[in-house]
Protein backbone atom coordinates (compact mmCIF):
# COMPACT_ATOMS: atom_id res chain seq x y z
CA UNK A 1 0.00 0.00 0.00
CA UNK A 2 1.07 3.93 -0.03
CA UNK A 3 3.22 3.17 3.09
CA UNK A 4 5.63 0.90 0.80
CA UNK A 5 7.44 4.11 0.13
CA UNK A 6 9.56 4.22 3.55
CA UNK A 7 8.35 7.69 4.52
CA UNK A 8 7.50 7.80 8.22
CA UNK A 9 4.02 9.03 9.03
CA UNK A 10 3.30 9.47 5.63
CA UNK A 11 0.91 7.49 3.03
CA UNK A 12 1.72 8.39 -0.11
CA UNK A 13 -2.08 8.09 -2.28
CA UNK A 14 -0.65 5.26 -4.45
CA UNK A 15 -2.98 3.24 -7.35
CA UNK A 16 -3.74 0.66 -4.21
CA UNK A 17 -5.00 3.96 -1.97
CA UNK A 18 -6.87 5.17 -4.69
CA UNK A 19 -8.60 1.69 -5.50
CA UNK A 20 -9.30 0.78 -1.66
CA UNK A 21 -10.46 4.64 -0.79
CA UNK A 22 -13.07 4.91 -4.26
CA UNK A 23 -16.00 4.79 -2.60
CA UNK A 24 -15.23 7.13 0.04
CA UNK A 25 -13.13 9.36 -2.03
CA UNK A 26 -16.23 9.40 -4.22
CA UNK A 27 -18.78 10.84 -1.53
CA UNK A 28 -16.23 13.40 -0.15
CA UNK A 29 -15.64 14.86 -3.46
CA UNK A 30 -19.84 15.47 -3.56
CA UNK A 31 -19.75 17.45 -0.77
CA UNK A 32 -18.87 20.59 -2.94
CA UNK A 33 -22.17 20.73 -3.54
CA UNK A 34 -23.96 22.88 -0.43
CA UNK A 35 -26.89 20.08 -1.26
CA UNK A 36 -25.01 17.02 -0.65
CA UNK A 37 -23.57 18.55 2.86
CA UNK A 38 -27.27 19.21 3.39
CA UNK A 39 -28.32 15.60 3.19
CA UNK A 40 -24.91 14.08 4.87
CA UNK A 41 -25.88 16.23 7.84
CA UNK A 42 -29.65 15.84 7.66
CA UNK A 43 -29.13 11.57 7.27
CA UNK A 44 -25.43 11.02 7.94
CA UNK A 45 -26.20 6.75 7.64
CA UNK A 46 -28.01 6.93 4.58
CA UNK A 47 -25.60 9.47 2.76
CA UNK A 48 -22.91 6.78 3.41
CA UNK A 49 -24.50 4.11 2.28
CA UNK A 50 -25.52 6.08 -0.78
CA UNK A 51 -22.23 5.97 -1.46
CA UNK A 52 -21.23 2.41 -0.70
CA UNK A 53 -18.30 3.12 2.10
CA UNK A 54 -17.07 0.12 3.25
CA UNK A 55 -17.16 -1.10 7.02
CA UNK A 56 -13.79 0.37 8.18
CA UNK A 57 -14.67 3.82 6.15
CA UNK A 58 -18.16 3.96 8.02
CA UNK A 59 -16.32 3.27 11.01
CA UNK A 60 -14.37 6.21 10.52
CA UNK A 61 -16.26 8.68 9.13
CA UNK A 62 -18.85 8.01 12.28
CA UNK A 63 -15.43 8.43 14.14
CA UNK A 64 -14.72 11.73 12.67
CA UNK A 65 -10.92 10.11 12.47
CA UNK A 66 -8.96 10.74 10.29
CA UNK A 67 -5.67 8.33 10.52
CA UNK A 68 -8.13 5.97 9.96
CA UNK A 69 -9.79 7.46 6.75
CA UNK A 70 -6.40 7.70 5.42
CA UNK A 71 -5.48 4.28 6.52
CA UNK A 72 -9.10 3.48 4.63
CA UNK A 73 -7.86 5.01 1.41
CA UNK A 74 -9.11 8.60 2.15
CA UNK A 75 -6.94 11.29 0.24
CA UNK A 76 -6.31 14.71 2.28
CA UNK A 77 -7.64 16.70 0.17
CA UNK A 78 -11.42 15.00 -0.32
CA UNK A 79 -11.30 14.59 3.47
CA UNK A 80 -10.71 18.18 3.76
CA UNK A 81 -14.24 18.76 2.31
CA UNK A 82 -15.89 16.48 5.03
CA UNK A 83 -14.04 18.27 7.80
CA UNK A 84 -15.18 21.02 6.09
CA UNK A 85 -19.08 20.18 6.67
CA UNK A 86 -17.92 20.30 10.69
CA UNK A 87 -16.37 23.64 10.30
CA UNK A 88 -12.70 21.87 10.85
CA UNK A 89 -9.88 22.75 8.91
CA UNK A 90 -6.52 21.38 8.11
CA UNK A 91 -4.45 22.83 11.40
CA UNK A 92 -7.90 20.68 12.93
CA UNK A 93 -7.07 17.96 11.00
CA UNK A 94 -2.93 17.80 11.50
CA UNK A 95 -3.48 18.38 15.72
CA UNK A 96 -5.91 15.25 15.56
CA UNK A 97 -3.70 13.02 13.52
CA UNK A 98 -0.24 14.21 15.47
CA UNK A 99 -1.96 13.78 18.68
CA UNK A 100 -2.13 17.31 19.95
CA UNK A 101 -4.07 20.48 20.57
CA UNK A 102 -4.35 22.56 17.96
CA UNK A 103 -2.20 25.33 19.53
CA UNK A 104 0.26 22.90 20.15
CA UNK A 105 0.22 22.11 16.54
CA UNK A 106 0.15 25.56 15.30
CA UNK A 107 3.18 26.37 17.80
CA UNK A 108 5.16 23.52 16.37
CA UNK A 109 4.60 25.37 13.00
CA UNK A 110 5.79 28.76 14.18
CA UNK A 111 8.91 27.30 15.98
CA UNK A 112 9.88 25.08 12.17
CA UNK A 113 9.97 28.89 11.16
CA UNK A 114 12.61 29.95 13.49
CA UNK B 1 5.09 37.63 -31.45
CA UNK B 2 3.86 36.91 -28.20
CA UNK B 3 6.68 37.54 -25.30
CA UNK B 4 7.23 35.98 -22.15
CA UNK B 5 7.77 39.07 -19.75
CA UNK B 6 8.17 36.92 -16.54
CA UNK B 7 7.87 34.00 -14.31
CA UNK B 8 6.16 33.94 -10.85
CA UNK B 9 5.28 30.92 -8.20
CA UNK B 10 3.62 31.63 -5.54
CA UNK B 11 1.68 29.70 -2.30
CA UNK B 12 -1.61 28.52 -2.87
CA UNK B 13 -3.45 27.38 0.71
CA UNK B 14 -7.34 28.23 0.72
CA UNK B 15 -6.16 29.77 4.36
CA UNK B 16 -4.83 32.81 2.29
CA UNK B 17 -8.00 33.25 0.45
CA UNK B 18 -9.66 33.14 4.19
CA UNK B 19 -7.69 35.68 5.59
CA UNK B 20 -8.27 37.91 2.04
CA UNK B 21 -11.97 37.43 2.81
CA UNK B 22 -11.65 38.58 6.30
CA UNK B 23 -9.40 41.43 5.51
CA UNK B 24 -6.43 39.87 7.53
CA UNK B 25 -3.38 41.45 5.22
CA UNK B 26 -1.99 43.42 8.22
CA UNK B 27 -2.59 40.88 10.96
CA UNK B 28 0.61 39.79 12.54
CA UNK B 29 0.13 36.46 11.38
CA UNK B 30 -0.40 36.95 7.88
CA UNK B 31 1.71 40.06 7.38
CA UNK B 32 5.09 38.54 6.79
CA UNK B 33 2.97 36.52 3.68
CA UNK B 34 1.36 39.30 2.22
CA UNK B 35 4.05 42.24 2.32
CA UNK B 36 5.85 40.15 0.58
CA UNK B 37 3.72 40.86 -2.56
CA UNK B 38 4.56 44.30 -1.93
CA UNK B 39 7.54 44.45 -4.34
CA UNK B 40 5.20 42.39 -6.86
CA UNK B 41 2.87 45.09 -7.72
CA UNK B 42 5.01 47.83 -9.44
CA UNK B 43 6.73 44.69 -11.35
CA UNK B 44 3.88 43.85 -12.74
CA UNK B 45 3.13 47.37 -13.67
CA UNK B 46 6.18 47.36 -15.51
CA UNK B 47 5.88 44.40 -17.17
CA UNK B 48 2.30 44.51 -17.89
CA UNK B 49 0.90 40.96 -19.14
CA UNK B 50 -2.08 40.43 -21.66
CA UNK B 51 -2.26 36.79 -20.36
CA UNK B 52 -1.17 34.87 -17.34
CA UNK B 53 -0.59 30.77 -18.19
CA UNK B 54 -1.58 29.23 -14.77
CA UNK B 55 0.25 26.61 -14.04
CA UNK B 56 -1.06 24.33 -10.88
CA UNK B 57 -2.97 21.68 -9.64
CA UNK B 58 -6.80 20.77 -9.10
CA UNK B 59 -7.77 19.75 -5.61
CA UNK B 60 -10.93 17.48 -6.49
CA UNK B 61 -13.08 20.52 -7.96
CA UNK B 62 -12.55 19.68 -11.72
CA UNK B 63 -11.17 16.46 -11.65
CA UNK B 64 -12.07 13.93 -9.80
CA UNK B 65 -10.43 10.37 -9.63
CA UNK B 66 -12.42 8.63 -12.11
CA UNK B 67 -10.34 10.61 -14.41
CA UNK B 68 -7.56 12.61 -13.42
CA UNK B 69 -5.33 13.66 -16.60
CA UNK B 70 -1.42 14.14 -15.54
CA UNK B 71 -1.32 16.87 -18.03
CA UNK B 72 -4.56 19.08 -18.97
CA UNK B 73 -4.57 22.69 -20.79
CA UNK B 74 -8.00 24.67 -20.28
CA UNK B 75 -9.15 25.29 -23.90
CA UNK B 76 -12.63 27.16 -22.61
CA UNK B 77 -13.61 31.22 -23.22
CA UNK B 78 -13.61 31.55 -19.47
CA UNK B 79 -13.41 29.59 -16.62
CA UNK B 80 -15.40 29.18 -13.51
CA UNK B 81 -14.28 29.26 -10.02
CA UNK B 82 -16.89 27.31 -7.71
CA UNK B 83 -17.67 26.09 -4.11
CA UNK B 84 -14.99 23.46 -2.85
CA UNK B 85 -16.39 22.84 0.25
CA UNK B 86 -15.04 24.67 3.20
CA UNK B 87 -16.25 28.06 2.89
CA UNK B 88 -13.91 29.81 0.52
CA UNK B 89 -16.04 32.97 -1.22
CA UNK B 90 -16.24 32.05 -5.10
CA UNK B 91 -14.81 34.43 -7.14
CA UNK B 92 -15.75 35.70 -10.58
CA UNK B 93 -15.17 33.91 -13.88
CA UNK B 94 -11.35 34.33 -15.11
CA UNK B 95 -11.41 35.11 -19.19
CA UNK B 96 -9.65 32.74 -20.80
CA UNK B 97 -8.10 32.87 -24.51
CA UNK B 98 -8.84 30.17 -26.49
CA UNK B 99 -7.27 30.99 -29.90
CA UNK B 100 -4.11 30.73 -27.47
CA UNK B 101 -5.18 27.58 -25.63
CA UNK B 102 -5.55 25.67 -29.13
CA UNK B 103 -1.91 27.10 -29.94
CA UNK B 104 -0.55 25.81 -27.05
CA UNK B 105 -2.29 22.28 -27.21
CA UNK B 106 -1.04 22.49 -30.96
CA UNK B 107 2.49 22.78 -30.09
CA UNK B 108 2.73 20.94 -26.83
CA UNK B 109 1.27 17.47 -28.72
CA UNK B 110 3.50 18.15 -31.40
CA UNK B 111 6.25 18.38 -28.87
CA UNK B 112 4.90 14.72 -27.65
CA UNK B 113 2.95 15.81 -24.70
CA UNK B 114 -0.47 13.92 -24.55
CA UNK B 115 -2.18 16.50 -22.17
CA UNK B 116 -6.21 16.33 -21.70
CA UNK B 117 -7.93 19.14 -23.78
CA UNK B 118 -10.28 20.77 -21.51
CA UNK B 119 -13.39 22.97 -23.20
CA UNK B 120 -15.58 23.16 -19.70
CA UNK B 121 -12.50 23.85 -17.05
CA UNK B 122 -13.59 24.74 -13.07
CA UNK B 123 -10.47 26.39 -11.46
CA UNK B 124 -10.15 25.65 -7.52
CA UNK B 125 -8.57 27.78 -5.08
CA UNK B 126 -5.33 26.87 -6.61
CA UNK B 127 -5.77 29.50 -9.56
CA UNK B 128 -8.04 31.44 -7.64
CA UNK B 129 -5.88 32.79 -4.82
CA UNK B 130 -2.98 33.51 -6.65
CA UNK B 131 -5.09 35.64 -9.09
CA UNK B 132 -6.44 37.36 -6.01
CA UNK B 133 -2.73 38.04 -5.08
CA UNK B 134 -1.48 39.67 -7.88
CA UNK B 135 -4.83 41.48 -8.73
CA UNK B 136 -6.00 42.44 -5.54
CA UNK B 137 -9.11 44.61 -4.43
CA UNK B 138 -12.22 42.26 -6.64
CA UNK B 139 -12.27 44.75 -9.44
CA UNK B 140 -12.63 42.80 -13.01
CA UNK B 141 -9.55 40.77 -14.21
CA UNK B 142 -7.21 42.77 -15.91
CA UNK B 143 -5.63 39.68 -17.62
CA UNK B 144 -6.39 36.77 -19.63
CA UNK B 145 -5.68 33.25 -17.90
CA UNK B 146 -4.98 30.09 -19.75
CA UNK B 147 -5.22 26.94 -16.75
CA UNK B 148 -2.20 24.07 -17.51
CA UNK B 149 -2.87 21.44 -14.51
CA UNK B 150 -0.65 18.81 -13.52
CA UNK B 151 -1.54 15.94 -11.06
CA UNK B 152 -0.16 16.36 -7.92
CA UNK B 153 -3.13 14.16 -6.07
CA UNK B 154 -2.91 10.44 -7.52
CA UNK B 155 0.41 9.42 -7.33
CA UNK B 156 2.26 8.00 -9.65
CA UNK B 157 2.78 12.05 -10.43
CA UNK B 158 5.01 12.85 -13.63
CA UNK B 159 8.47 13.36 -12.88
CA UNK B 160 10.23 16.66 -11.90
CA UNK B 161 12.40 16.34 -15.22
CA UNK B 162 8.84 15.79 -17.07
CA UNK B 163 7.59 19.16 -15.38
CA UNK B 164 10.52 20.92 -16.10
CA UNK B 165 10.19 19.90 -19.87
CA UNK B 166 6.72 20.25 -20.17
CA UNK B 167 7.59 23.93 -19.12
CA UNK B 168 10.01 24.37 -21.43
CA UNK B 169 7.50 23.14 -24.30
CA UNK B 170 4.88 25.97 -22.90
CA UNK B 171 7.22 28.32 -23.33
CA UNK B 172 8.12 27.26 -26.90
CA UNK B 173 4.48 27.46 -27.92
CA UNK B 174 4.22 31.09 -26.24
CA UNK B 175 7.01 32.20 -28.13
CA UNK B 176 5.93 31.02 -31.49
CA UNK B 177 2.40 32.36 -30.89
CA UNK B 178 1.78 34.95 -33.54
CA UNK B 179 -0.33 37.55 -31.69
CA UNK B 180 1.83 40.16 -30.30
CA UNK B 181 1.18 40.17 -26.36
CA UNK B 182 3.27 39.67 -23.11
CA UNK B 183 2.40 36.57 -21.19
CA UNK B 184 3.20 35.76 -17.61
CA UNK B 185 4.22 32.85 -16.29
CA UNK B 186 3.06 31.32 -13.07
CA UNK B 187 3.09 28.37 -11.01
CA UNK B 188 1.28 27.65 -7.71
CA UNK B 189 1.58 25.67 -4.55
CA UNK B 190 4.15 24.66 -1.96
CA UNK B 191 6.50 24.98 -0.83
CA UNK B 192 7.04 22.28 1.78
CA UNK B 193 3.74 21.35 3.72
CA UNK B 194 2.05 18.10 4.95
CA UNK B 195 -1.72 17.95 5.40
CA UNK B 196 -2.14 13.88 5.99
CA UNK B 197 -0.62 11.27 8.50
CA UNK B 198 1.55 11.36 11.73
CA UNK B 199 3.92 13.37 9.86
CA UNK B 200 1.25 16.42 9.37
CA UNK B 201 2.63 19.35 10.19
CA UNK B 202 6.10 18.68 8.62
CA UNK B 203 7.91 21.58 6.71
CA UNK B 204 11.63 21.67 5.22
CA UNK B 205 13.38 24.98 5.70
CA UNK B 206 16.50 24.08 4.65
CA UNK B 207 15.36 22.09 1.24
CA UNK B 208 12.80 25.11 0.72
CA UNK B 209 15.62 27.73 0.83
CA UNK B 210 17.65 25.58 -1.36
CA UNK B 211 14.77 25.09 -3.98
CA UNK B 212 14.23 29.11 -4.14
CA UNK B 213 17.87 29.15 -4.60
CA UNK B 214 18.09 26.42 -7.51
CA UNK B 215 14.99 27.36 -9.31
CA UNK B 216 16.93 30.75 -10.66
CA UNK B 217 19.67 29.83 -12.39
CA UNK B 218 19.91 25.57 -12.10
CA UNK B 219 16.49 24.24 -12.17
CA UNK B 220 17.93 21.02 -13.30
CA UNK B 221 19.62 20.73 -10.29
CA UNK B 222 15.91 19.87 -8.58
CA UNK B 223 15.15 16.88 -11.13
CA UNK B 224 17.51 14.66 -9.46
CA UNK B 225 15.08 14.14 -6.75
CA UNK B 226 12.39 10.86 -7.07
CA UNK B 227 8.93 11.91 -6.08
CA UNK B 228 8.87 9.77 -3.46
CA UNK B 229 12.41 11.48 -2.52
CA UNK B 230 10.91 15.05 -2.78
CA UNK B 231 7.58 13.92 -0.86
CA UNK B 232 9.73 12.84 2.07
CA UNK B 233 11.74 16.05 1.57
CA UNK B 234 9.03 18.76 1.02
CA UNK B 235 6.27 16.66 2.19
CA UNK B 236 3.17 15.30 0.30
CA UNK B 237 1.83 18.16 -0.81
CA UNK B 238 5.01 20.15 -1.03
CA UNK B 239 5.30 17.91 -3.92
CA UNK B 240 3.53 20.90 -5.89
CA UNK B 241 6.70 22.06 -6.30
CA UNK B 242 6.09 20.19 -9.41
CA UNK B 243 4.47 23.46 -10.56
CA UNK B 244 7.13 25.32 -9.69
CA UNK B 245 9.37 23.51 -12.29
CA UNK B 246 7.31 23.46 -15.01
CA UNK B 247 6.90 27.62 -14.55
CA UNK B 248 10.73 27.87 -14.49
CA UNK B 249 11.10 25.48 -17.64
CA UNK B 250 8.77 27.77 -19.40
CA UNK B 251 11.36 30.65 -19.07
CA UNK B 252 13.36 29.39 -22.10
CA UNK B 253 15.97 32.82 -22.65
CA UNK B 254 17.78 34.66 -19.69
CA UNK B 255 16.04 34.33 -16.23
CA UNK B 256 17.55 36.39 -13.00
CA UNK B 257 15.96 37.22 -9.70
CA UNK B 258 13.40 39.59 -9.65
CA UNK B 259 12.33 39.26 -5.79
CA UNK B 260 11.18 36.15 -3.31
CA UNK B 261 9.77 35.85 -0.20
CA UNK B 262 10.00 32.90 2.47
CA UNK B 263 7.80 32.72 5.34
CA UNK B 264 6.72 30.07 8.26
CA UNK B 265 3.71 29.38 8.44
CA UNK B 266 0.92 30.34 6.57
CA UNK B 267 -1.57 27.47 8.16
CA UNK B 268 0.44 23.92 7.76
CA UNK B 269 2.83 25.35 5.30
CA UNK B 270 6.09 27.36 4.30
CA UNK B 271 5.04 29.66 1.94
CA UNK B 272 6.68 30.67 -0.88
CA UNK B 273 7.09 33.60 -3.34
CA UNK B 274 9.73 33.59 -6.12
CA UNK B 275 9.77 36.16 -9.05
CA UNK B 276 11.71 35.85 -12.32
CA UNK B 277 12.79 38.18 -14.91
CA UNK B 278 12.66 36.97 -18.51
CA UNK B 279 14.34 38.56 -21.50
CA UNK B 280 14.15 36.07 -24.45
CA UNK B 281 17.29 34.96 -26.09
CA UNK B 282 18.01 37.48 -29.40
CA UNK B 283 18.55 35.65 -32.41
CA UNK B 284 17.90 31.90 -31.45
CA UNK B 285 14.91 30.16 -32.29
CA UNK B 286 12.98 29.15 -29.47
CA UNK B 287 13.03 25.36 -29.92
CA UNK B 288 17.07 25.36 -31.20
CA UNK B 289 17.55 25.75 -26.92
CA UNK B 290 18.44 22.25 -26.07
CA UNK B 291 15.63 20.60 -24.28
Amino acid sequence: MGDRYGIAGTTIFDGEQARKGYALNRMCFSFNDAENRAAFLANEEAYCAKFGLTAEQRAAVARRNVLEMIAAGGNVYYLAKLAGIFGLNVQDLGAQQTGTTVEAFKAKLVEAGR
Amino acid sequence: MARIVGGLATSHVPAIGKAIAKGLQHDPYWKPFFAGFDAVYPWLAHIRPDLVVMIYNDHGLNFFLDKLPTFAVGAAEEYRNADEGWGLPVMPPFPGDAAFSWHLIESLVADDFDITMCQEMLVDHAVAIPMQLLWPGGKAWPVNMVPVAINTVQHPLPSAARCLKLGRAIGWAIESYPEDMSVLVVGTGGLSHQLDGRRAGFVNKPFDLMCLDKLVEEPEALTIYSIPELVERSGSQGVELLNWLAMRGALTGRVSWAHSNYHIPISNTAAGLLVLDHRPRSGTRPRDVAA
